[in-house]
C-alpha cells in the first residue's frame, strides 16, 4: 500500500516536535545575538569598573601617562582620536563624494560611449558592452580598497606615504611655521600621514553608501530639473544631492565611527606621542592605537586602566554607529515617501 | 519645423517665432556651462586621484613582496634579528587555523539566527533588535572585539590563545554572515516556500529542505566575505593571541594554549624593525595575504552569481 502514500500529507507528530524544537533553536539562536552585543559592553564595563572608581572623571581630563608613578590619564588619546578622525573624515568625504557622483551619475559610461561613437564602434557586438563594462571595473575597484587588511595600509603608509609627504611637510614647517597647522616638522610618524591612510581606508564607505542613496533618488525629480532648463551640475547640485543628503550623511556618520576606532594603520603611523597639539606634522596618539600598543605588556593593573580607555572608545562608537544607522533608515524611509 | 533646422543665425519663423535659438546653443562662454564642464572635469580628477592609492598598493606589494617570494616562505620559521633567510609558515598556518575556529563558532550561529530573522513577522521586536544589533556590531571597533576576547578568554585562561583569537574574529565575522543569509533566504521565491508548505511541510522542514539549499549559494557568499574580513584582522589578535616564533603543531601533539602567530601580527611586528631581512619578509607576508583575502573575496562575489532570486 505503500505506492499509496500521497506525497502531499499533514505532518507526523514527531515532525511536529522537531519543528518546534527547531524554531525555538533558531529564536535563542538570535537572542544569543543580542546576548553577545550585551555580553561584551558588560565585560568591558565590568574589568573596567576598579579603575574607574580609582580615577573617576580626571581620567578623562588629565594628559599624564605615567605607569611607573601610576597615573593614568588619556585627553591627549581622546583629542588624537577626534582630530585624525575629523581630519580624515573631512578628506574622505570630498573624495568620496566626488566618487559617488562620477559613479551615479555614469560619467565613465558616457565618455567610453562619445569615444566610440566618434570612432563608428559603438554599435559593434563586442564594442557597444564596453561603457558598462568600464563602469562595473570602476565600482570593483572602488570596493576593492575596502578588502586590502589595514595592517597592509599601515606598512604602505610606513615606505610609501611617510617618505613622499616628508619634503613637503618640512618645506611647509619651514616656510610658515608660524600658522599652528604647520607649528612642528614630520621626523617620521605623524598626525599627517596617519589622516591621508585613514581617508583612504573610509573613503570606500562613503562612496558606496552615497552612492545608494544618490540612486535611489526618484528619476522624475531629475526628469523635472532637466524640463525647467536645469543644466547636469544645477541637477545634481540643486536637486539631487539635497534630496541624497539625509542617506549621505548617515554614511558620513558611519564612516566617522569606522575612523574613530581604527587601530593598526594609526598605530603604525600616528607616532604613539602623548600629547595634544594641532600640528599636522607632530606625532599623537588615538584611544585604539594605545589599546593595541599597551595591551601585550599590560600588568594586571594596566589592564583595568586599558579596559577604562577601552569602554571610553566603546561609548563614542557605539553612539557614533547607532546615530549612524538610525539616520540611514530614516532618509531610506524619507526617499520612499518620495517615490 | 523648419525654424530648428535654420541656419543660426537666421530668424526663427512660426511657433518659434521670438526664440533666440542661438541662445540654446552650449556655450562655453557661458558661466552656467563653464562651471559644469569645470565640475565634470573635477570629479574626473578626483576619482582618478583616489584609486593611485589602490595602484599604488598593488604595485608595492607585487615589487616588494613578489622580489622575495619563494618556496622557503612556506615552510621556514621566523627568523632571529640579524639572520638571514627564514619565512612566516607558522604564520599562514596560525590565521587559518584561528579564522577556521571563528568560522566554526559564527557559521551556525549566523545561520540559525538568519532562519529565525527571516521567517520572523514584521511586528517580531526581537528580530528587529537583533538585527540592529548586527548593524551595530558591523561597524564596531575590531580592537573592542580583541578587548572582549581578552577579557572573557585570556584573562579567565591566564594564557594568549588561538582560542582567544578565534572568539574574537567570530564576533566580527558573525554579523556579515548573519546579515547576508537573511537576505539571501529572504531572496527565495514566495512560491517556492508557499509550494512547500501547502504540501504539508512543516516550517523547519521547508527551511531545511527549500529555503536553505536555494539560499545557499547566497549563504557563502556571506560567509566567504566574512572569512575574507577575519583574516585580514590584526587588533583582535595583538593581545588575544600575540605572537610566537614556533609552530603551533608541536611533537605531533596539538597545544590549543600557547601564543599563536598570524599572518597580519607578524606584518605589524615586522614593520617596525630596523632589520631589512624582517621588513622585506613583511612584505612578502603582505602580498600572501592581500591574495588570500581576495581569493575569498572573489569566490564570494562568484557564488553570489548563483543565488536565485523571484
Amino acid at each position: 500500500m505503500s505506492h499509496e502514500t500521497p506525497i502531499a500529507r499533514p505532518p507526523s507528530r514527531g515532525q511536529l516536535l522537531a519543528d518546534a524544537a527547531f524554531r525555538r533553536l533558531s529564536q535563542l539562536s538570535a537572542a544569543l545575538v543580542l546576548a553577545v552585543v550585551a555580553f561584551i559592553v558588560l565585560r568591558i564595563a565590568f574589568a573596567a569598573a576598579p579603575a574607574v572608581r580609582e580615577h573617576g572623571l580626571d581620567f578623562l581630563t588629565g594628559r599624564v601617562w605615567d605607569p611607573n608613578k601610576g597615573r593614568y590619564a588619556i585627553l591627549p588619546e581622546i583629542w588624537g582620536t577626534l582630530y585624525t578622525s575629523a581630519l580624515a573624515l573631512v578628506l574622505g568625504t570630498a573624495f568620496g563624494g566626488a566618487v559617488a557622483i562620477f559613479l551615479s551619475e555614469g560619467f565613465l559610461a558616457q565618455a567610453t560611449y562619445r569615444v566610440l561613437r566618434a570612432s563608428g564602434l559603438a554599435l559593434r557586438p563586442g564594442w557597444s558592452k564596453l561603457p558598462d563594462l568600464l563602469e562595473v571595473t570602476l565600482k570593483n575597484l572602488v570596493s576593492l580598497l575596502a578588502a586590502i587588511p589595514s595592517v597592509v595600509y599601515g606598512l604602505w603608509g610606513l615606505f610609501v606615504v611617510i617618505p613622499l609627504v616628508r619634503p613637503a611637510c618640512n618645506w611647509l614647517h619651514l616656510k610658515m611655521g608660524w600658522l599652528p597647522l604647520f607649528g612642528t616638522d614630520l621626523s617620521g610618524p605623524g598626525v599627517l600621514p596617519a589622516v591621508i591612510v585613514l581617508a583612504i581606508m573610509i573613503l570606500p564607505t562613503i562612496t558606496a553608501i552615497s552612492t545608494d542613496a544618490l540612486l535611489a533618488v526618484p528619476s522624475k525629480l531629475r526628469m523635472a530639473a532637466y524640463g525647467l532648463g536645469a543644466t547636469r551640475w544645477e541637477t545634481v547640485l540643486g536637486v539631487i544631492v539635497p534630496t541624497a543628503s539625509r542617506g549621505i550623511f548617515g554614511g558620513v556618520v558611519l564612516a566617522f565611527g569606522r575612523a574613530l576606532g581604527e587601530t593598526m594603520a594609526l598605530a603604525m603611523l600616528v607616532g604613539n606621542a602623548n600629547q595634544i597639539s594641532v600640528s599636522l606634522f607632530s606625532p599623537a596618539n588615538t584611544l585604539a592605537a594605545l589599546l593595541a600598543n599597551a595591551f601585550p605588556e599590560a600588568g594586571p593593573r594596566q589592564v583595568g586602566v586599558l579596559m577604562y580607555a577601552a569602554l571610553v572608545l566603546l561609548g563614542i562608537t557605539l553612539a557614533v554607529n547607532v546615530i549612524g544607522s538610525i539616520l540611514l533608515q530614516r532618509a531610506s524611509a524619507a526617499v520612499e515617501g518620495a517615490r | 519645423m523648419d525654424a530648428i533646422t535654420s541656419v543660426p543665425g537666421s530668424a526663427p519663423q512660426g511657433p518659434f517665432a521670438g526664440v533666440d535659438l542661438d541662445g540654446l546653443e552650449r556655450s562655453l562662454r557661458r558661466p552656467r556651462t563653464l562651471m559644469g564642464v569645470l565640475l565634470s572635469g573635477l570629479v574626473s580628477a578626483m576619482t582618478l586621484l583616489a584609486l593611485v592609492p589602490l595602484f599604488s598598493v598593488l604595485f608595492m606589494l607585487a615589487w616588494r613582496g613578489g622580489k622575495k617570494l619563494s618556496l622557503s616562505l612556506f615552510t621556514q620559521l621566523p627568523p632571529a634579528p640579524l639572520e638571514a633567510g627564514g619565512g612566516f609558515g607558522n604564520a599562514i598556518v596560525g590565521t587559518l587555523f584561528m579564522v577556521g575556529i571563528a568560522t566554526v563558532i559564527s557559521v551556525p550561529v549566523g545561520i540559525l539566527s538568519a532562519t529565525h530573522l527571516a521567517q520572523a513577522g514584521r511586528e517580531s521586536r526581537l528580530a528587529a533588535a537583533v538585527r540592529f544589533a548586527g548593524k551595530v556590531l558591523t561597524g564596531f571597533p575590531s580592537i573592542l572585539a580583541g578587548v572582549f576576547a581578552y577579557g572573557a578568554v585570556v584573562l579567565v585562561t591566564g594564557t594568549f590563545s588561538p582560542v582567544a583569537g578565534g572568539v574574537a574574529l567570530s564576533i566580527l565575522m558573525l554579523p556579515t554572515v548573519m546579515l547576508t543569509a537573511e537576505d539571501a533566504i529572504r531572496a527565495v521565491p514566495a512560491r517556492m516556500k508557499e509550494a512547500a508548505i501547502g504540501m504539508g511541510a512543516t516550517p523547519t522542514q521547508t527551511t531545511w529542505m527549500v529555503l536553505l539549499p536555494t539560499a545557499l549559494p547566497g549563504i557563502l557568499t556571506g560567509v566567504m566575505l566574512a572569512v575574507a574580513r577575519a583574516a585580514g584582522e590584526t587588533a583582535p589578535l595583538i593581545f588575544t593571541a600575540l605572537f610566537s616564533n614556533y609552530w603551533i603543531l608541536s611533537h605531533g601533539r596539538l597545544n590549543l594554549m600557547q601564543p599563536t602567530a598570524s599572518l597580519a601580527v607578524l606584518i605589524y611586528n615586522f614593520a617596525g624593525m630596523p632589520f631589512e631581512n624582517q621588513v622585506e619578509l613583511a612584505w612578502a607576508a603582505a602580498l600572501v595575504l592581500v591574495l588570500l583575502v581576495l581569493a575569498a573575496n572573489l569566490a564570494g562575489q562568484g557564488l553570489s552569481r548563483r543565488q536565485i532570486t523571484s
